[in-house]
């Protein structure tokens, strides 16, 4: 019954975050529900031990859910292929852009903080 | 082919996961960035998909199943976001600034090299919001007058590339810090550079759980700013 229960819980959330979805918001049901257990866990309402089983294996298998998402490329090709220059130079460019400049600045206010206590 | 498939629900699933299974094997031979699982196992799955002539929706008939499980998944980020919270608290300062920055400067290197490329307006606002997830990616596109299809490929492009390189980016840029690394994946390519994140340790988890959320906001606020500019 254990696993019934915390896999009970997780797709409740997760229905609230889909009824929440159809708001006029760009935000999608799984941020809805993301921020949703997060408050839950705060105050208590949720105790860790009530979800923690169901939710780690869900986080284990994360990579292999995105498969289909990225086999459907072969849809998007077509019109993608037209522009396959610009998109390939800001894909390659722009995603290190974002890695460096985050990790770095990161890096620089925590090792601050650290060395000055 | 295409007509015995379009009967099974089970063939997407299992092709799915057969073909994410290889590429795992493949990886653990050959551990380079380029074998990245989720790469190799889509370029199985599409292969075989155009090789036996089955259309993508008989495919998706099964597979989507697996898309289903999306959704809860990254609900469940919540849990090492929660174990984490500590840190969170005592870096806040860091984490919304470096989380920004890193928007900022994603974006307005992306308007850049569009000007540069003379790229359409269109393309331009189709690329704009590349490092979030997809979902708010394609409010954010088509908002501004993006064309979503692209934005939709674009995203996932950028969360496998992203996952590929960080390893490589982190040595050459010396990014050692924990929470450094997970909040410049998770800020670059949302949740497929999560996934990544969680098998480098649970902080990187967590900060790259975080900053899906927090990239997400910044991203609908600043893309239409920018857009606004054209």
């Amino acid at each position: 019954m254990k696993y019934i229960h915390q896999f009970l819980i997780i797709m409740f959330i997760s229905l609230i975050g889909e009824l929440l979805s159809l708001l006029p918001l760009p935000v999608p049901a799984s941020v809805y529900g993301l921020l949703i257990l997060l408050v839950c866990l705060f105050t208590g309402l949720i105790k860790l031990k009530d979800i923690e089983d169901v939710a780690d294996w869900l986080i284990l298998i994360m990579p292999v859910l995105f498969v289909p998402a990225a086999v459907s490329l072969m849809n998007v090709g077509d019109e993608m292929l037209g522009d396959l220059l610009v998109i390939g130079v800001v894909l390659i460019v722009s995603t290190i852009v974002v890695m460096v400049v985050t990790g770095k600045v990161a890096q620089y206010m925590i090792e601050r903080k650290e060395n000055h206590g | 082919m295409d007509k015995i498939f379009q009967e099974t629900l089970y063939f997407g699933i299992v092709l799915s996961l057969f073909s994410y299974w290889i590429a795992v094997q493949i990886r653990k031979k050959f551990p380079y960035p380029l074998f990245n699982p989720l790469l190799i196992s889509a370029l199985l799955s599409i292969g075989v998909l155009i090789i036996f002539d089955i259309d993508f929706n008989t495919y998706n008939k099964g597979a989507q199943m697996i898309t289903f499980l999306l959704t809860p998944s990254t609900v469940c980020l919540a849990v090492p976001l929660y174990k984490q919270s500590q840190i969170l608290i005592k870096h806040l300062d860091a984490i919304l600034l470096s989380l920004l920055s890193g928007c900022l400067a994603g974006m307005i290197s992306i308007v850049l090299l569009c000007l540069c490329l003379n790229a359409s307006d269109t393309l331009l606002f189709s690329l704009l919001p590349k490092s979030i997830t997809t979902a708010i990616a394609i409010g954010v596109s088509e908002l501004i007058g993006g064309n979503s299809t692209i934005t939709v490929g674009i995203v996932i492009l950028t969360g496998i590339f992203g996952a590929m390189i960080a390893k490589s980016v982190f040595r050459f840029f010396h990014i050692t810090h924990p929470i450094a690394k997970g909040l410049a994946l998770g800020n670059s390519s949302h949740a497929i550079g999560t996934a990544k994140a969680i098998e480098f340790g649970e902080i990187e988890g967590a900060m790259s759980s975080l900053s899906i959320v927090i990239a997400g906001i910044f991203t609908v606020i600043l893309a239409p700013l920018l857009a606004s500019l054209f």
